[in-house]
């Protein structure tokens, strides 16, 4: 019963994607209208200031590393492994969800992915940016980092390849290129877009130029669809590969707490709850300040938390597991780990908090009515922000501090130094993600318009 | 709406991708040709001594066995520079007058050391160890290069590390009997193969090729 005009509203639906009211046209303004101004907002300035100063804290403790060397961290023999590592799992766990929501809901079909794909995509990007940064830090010699990748060199060097760390290499870069491009393919038409609606010359001709002479062609379209497809393709396996062969780097050593087979898929649960996590913990702030609750509804704010309790109920199921084969296999080093060391050690404080905040904390998302609001789901998403660290901090700090050798037992604290790191790069993710909201289409433009013009066309069929 | 890039900015990306990719490769194959070359080796270079000493006359003229002035190659890590009293054991005798000779003697009459300049470097990180090589059949020449042969020294090897790994990881290529080791004129026989195989027998040569045993 729809009128047949382009500017018809869709008929009201009981739990919306788009809100009613929009047509081809607003929602290309809305979108659009963020990018091309001229106005900077305060609230932006503020925030984009405080996230610049702690860049700044991040170039002073990297510079300071760099002058020292890592002897400024806490790390030390027995646990060689603190906050370097665990930093880096955490944002690369935080990576995934940008992957999992563009690529494997798109080849679910899933239109629920399409107004927050970008900006999972771009967080997934400026975590994999924070991520890299630790593992290079903690070779020592960042400018040495190179050697890492095979090439040919005066020293007969090659790699390690039984090393999992080695994986790592391959893992990450890979991920790292491939969402790259996917988010870059993705943004070709809106750049489009954005060029023929600007007034500026000079914004103009920049996205011209990253617009690579986007027409809107039908042989266009079908080339980008035949392209994005495949990235699509190329990126599923990586969502589960890459924290796979992160877990290996644990996984692989027989260090108690870490050999354990349920590693693999228990990360990969982790990385993608984690994940949903800080797309929440952005995309409720955002939508709230952009107004853009008309295109981030509350159903995205429940399918995602839906998403959330899954993975973490997997998470859940893996601690337990843990704890369950610890006890099993009835191996002094296992149990004493994880019963008497993790449970009851010096740093089970950090074991119940992490159990608090991933496993008992989120058995509020059975409610829809918590699903729904967004400051229940903003509160959850930072208490599971913070589980999934304290995760990563148990299972290194706790396995390492006290293993087989009780004379070589020791205890771990970070330095302000580590701290300072670790609060640079958060600076550093919010101020890309502050300047990404405020350059770039936050959602893709093509694609909402496109969801608008099928669910038309299904109703006018219907 | 007028397009903002004329046609030819067509042509300009396509060629991009090529003059792109041409250039990574242009510049890592001068990077990579550049630190093989001896620019950066320094290898065949002459260097500026105190005293320009001739091996070829000491080596080859007068047949000075290499240890008389490297000393300790045999039982240390350190071949050993001759202090000036060695120079002047003959030289107290021979060209008593040369004025070439003027540093060596203004060294020994006031009893300060002469600087040579060290012309085989090895980086820092390194501990190459002498003795261990000469024990085991790895003759001087085989780094050295034909130490007899040059008026002024030089060197002739990269010193790079995959140089010392190609012997390290066949060791029987190189190896020659005991005795040779300090025979500037000796040559590998037609059986090399064979006699290599049976001399890291005899010396029980063990490849060290880990990364410990230079860099400690």
């Amino acid at each position: 019963m729809a009128s047949p005009s382009a500017s018809a509203h869709i008929a009201q639906e009981s739990d919306p994607i788009i809100a009613p009211g929009h047509s081809l046209g607003s929602v290309t303004e809305k979108i659009s209208s963020v990018v091309l101004t001229k106005e900077f907002r305060p609230g932006w300035l503020a925030g984009f200031a405080l996230c610049a100063g702690l860049v700044m804290v991040l170039a002073i403790s990297i510079g300071w590393l760099l002058i020292r060397g890592v002897g400024i961290w806490g790390v030390n023999i027995p646990v060689g492994w603190g906050f370097a590592i665990i930093n880096f799992v955490w944002w690369i766990g935080i990576g995934h969800a940008g992957t999992l929501i563009s690529a494997i809901l798109l080849l679910l079909n899933q239109e629920w992915r399409t107004s927050i794909n970008r900006f999972a995509e771009a967080m997934t990007i400026f975590a994999v940016m924070c991520a890299g940064m630790f593992p290079l830090l903690h070779v020592g010699r960042p400018w040495f980092a190179y050697w890492m990748l095979p090439h040919p060199n005066t020293y007969a060097l090659w790699q390690q390849f039984r090393s999992p760390l080695q994986w790592d290499v391959f893992a990450v870069s890979t991920y790292a290129t491939v969402s790259m491009l996917f988010w870059y393919v993705g943004l070709i038409p809106d750049l489009a877009t954005l060029r023929d609606r600007a007034k500026n010359v000079f914004a103009k001709y920049i996205f011209a130029f990253l617009s690579l002479g986007w027409r809107g062609s039908s042989r266009h379209w079908f080339r980008y669809e035949t392209a994005y497809l495949l990235l699509a393709g190329l990126s599923t396996p990586l969502v589960v590969s890459v924290h796979t062969v992160v877990s290996f780097d644990f996984a692989v050593g027989i260090i108690p707490g870490w050999h354990a087979t349920i590693f693999p898929p228990y990360f990969v649960a982790g990385a993608i709850y984690s994940g949903f996590a800080m797309v929440l913990t952005l995309a409720i702030p955002i939508r709230k300040f952009f107004k853009m609750e008309d295109l981030i509804t509350s159903r995205h704010l429940d399918n995602m938390a839906k998403v959330m309790l899954a993975t973490g109920l997997i998470v859940g199921y893996g601690y337990f597991m843990e704890a369950f084969m610890a006890w099993y296999s009835g191996n002094d080093y296992e149990r004493y780990l994880l019963f008497k060391n993790r449970m009851q050690g010096p740093y089970s404080p950090f074991y119940w908090a992490l159990i608090f905040c991933n496993v008992i904390a989120i058995q509020a998302l059975w409610s829809k009515k918590v699903r729904r609001s967004p400051v229940a789901l903003f509160i959850l998403s930072i208490i599971v922000n913070i589980g999934m660290w304290l995760e990563r901090f148990v299972i290194v700090v706790t396995s390492l501090h006290a293993d087989f050798l009780p004379s070589s037992w020791g205890m771990y604290y970070p330095t302000i130094w580590d701290v300072a790191l670790y609060l640079g790069t958060i600076g550093f993710f919010l101020m890309m993600m502050f300047l990404f909201v405020r350059f770039v289409p936050m959602i893709s433009i093509f694609e909402v318009r496109m969801l608008l013009e099928q669910k038309k066309e299904k109703e006018a069929a219907s | 709406m007028a397009q903002l890039f004329n046609r030819r900015w067509n042509y300009y990306a396509k060629a991009s991708i090529v003059v792109g990719g041409l250039s990574v490769v242009a510049v890592l194959g001068a990077l990579g040709a550049y630190f093989r070359s001896p620019l950066y080796t320094r290898q065949n270079e002459f260097v500026d001594q105190p005293v320009q000493f001739t091996h070829e006359h000491h080596v080859a003229g007068l047949g000075i066995d290499c240890r008389y002035c490297h000393f300790s190659v045999e039982k240390s890590a350190f071949a050993g520079i001759p202090p000036t009293k060695v120079c002047m054991n003959c030289h107290s005798q021979v060209w008593t007058q040369a004025p070439i000779l003027e540093p060596i003697r203004e060294s020994y009459r006031t009893d300060k050391p002469i600087k040579w300049v060290r012309v085989h470097r090895l980086a820092d990180y390194v501990y190459f160890n002498h003795s261990a090589h000469i024990n085991k059949g790895i003759g001087c020449a085989e780094c050295h290069g034909p130490v007899d042969r040059m008026p002024l020294i030089f060197q002739t090897a990269s010193l790079q590390m995959q140089w010392c790994l190609e012997c390290h990881r066949n060791p029987e290529k190189f190896v020659r009997p005991k005795d040779k080791v300090f025979d500037m004129t000796y040559t590998k026989p037609a059986d090399q193969a064979k006699l290599g195989k049976q001399l890291v027998q005899e010396l029980h040569i063990q490849s060290k090729v880990s990364c410990t045993v230079c860099h400690r």
